[in-house]
């Protein structure tokens, strides 16, 4: 594992290695898919792991600002994501097909996040030693 | 190799039960190690102690306290998406003021750092998806 590897920034020729990586890929709303990807994020990073998260296709659109709660009554995520910080999880990455497709902008997220490309996206994967979807 | 299996789906409402029942037993019988299984999302349904298919269609709930008595494989569950769906033991039960509990050991029910621990202990955790 690629343990010293830690980098912020994508355009970084290392990517950022971790213990854990969240893959979120599912849109914020109609399922609790986002809700407990963020919540396993929390809780590795409350015992101590080093978690990274990755967004892709539909779920970049959980890092758009705006959103109340859902058809289903579910909470908006924003809170959630807002402690992200406090864990000391900073290695926030989007995926940059899925966030075009959408027509996100950087300026857009709620939090300072990282832009990657797919060759990135696969370094990410292998210098995680868990890698977790939702 | 020591293996996990997260599994998120109900039984009988996909194949994700079925199938990582029986990868649990072929791990077994490859001699690999099996820690734990940990049902998540819908999958904690499998811990249900009421569930009563039909006689002629496996039992997956004894399949896996079976699994658990043959081999000790742990049987882990989230406790966060088991209360939500009304899965829980006798000691939630009374915490709650609920009549009966509807979950019962050799299964647990546990949090998901429990699952971060099993993922990072392990040398594969495969997960079963609906």
């Amino acid at each position: 594992m690629n343990s010293d590897h830690i980098n912020g920034v994508s355009s970084d020729p290392l990517p950022p290695a971790g213990d854990l990586l969240v893959i979120i890929s599912h849109g914020p709303h109609g399922s609790s898919l986002l809700r407990e990807g963020l919540d396993m994020a929390l809780v590795a990073a409350a015992f101590g792991r080093r978690v990274s998260l990755l967004f892709m296709g539909q779920g970049c659109w959980a890092l758009h600002p705006g959103q109340g709660a859902g058809a289903l009554g579910q909470k908006g995520a924003h809170a959630t994501l807002a402690m992200l910080e406090m864990y000391d999880i900073d290695q926030l990455m989007v995926e940059a097909a899925g966030f075009e497709q959408l027509g996100l902008e950087v300026a857009d997220c709620q939090l300072p996040i990282s832009v990657v490309d797919n060759v990135t996206v696969q370094a990410v994967v292998t210098s995680h030693q868990l890698v977790m979807n939702f | 190799m020591r293996y996990g299996i997260l599994l998120l789906g109900a039984p009988y409402s996909s194949q994700a039960a079925h199938s990582a029942q029986r990868f649990a037993r072929a791990v077994i019988a490859g001699g690999h190690q099996l820690d734990s299984v940990f049902f998540y999302h819908d999958g904690v349904y499998n811990a249900s102690r009421l569930s009563a298919p039909p006689l002629d269609e496996p039992h997956l709930v004894d399949g896996w306290i079976e699994l658990h008595r043959e081999h000790g494989v742990q049987l882990d569950v989230c406790i966060a998406a088991a209360l939500r769906r009304g899965l829980m033991d006798q000691e939630q039960a009374e915490r709650h003021g609920k009549q009966g509990c509807s979950v019962e050991p050799p299964f647990q029910l546990t949090g998901l750092g429990q699952l971060v621990d099993l993922g990072l202990r392990c040398d594969r955790l495969v997960t079963f998806a609906p």
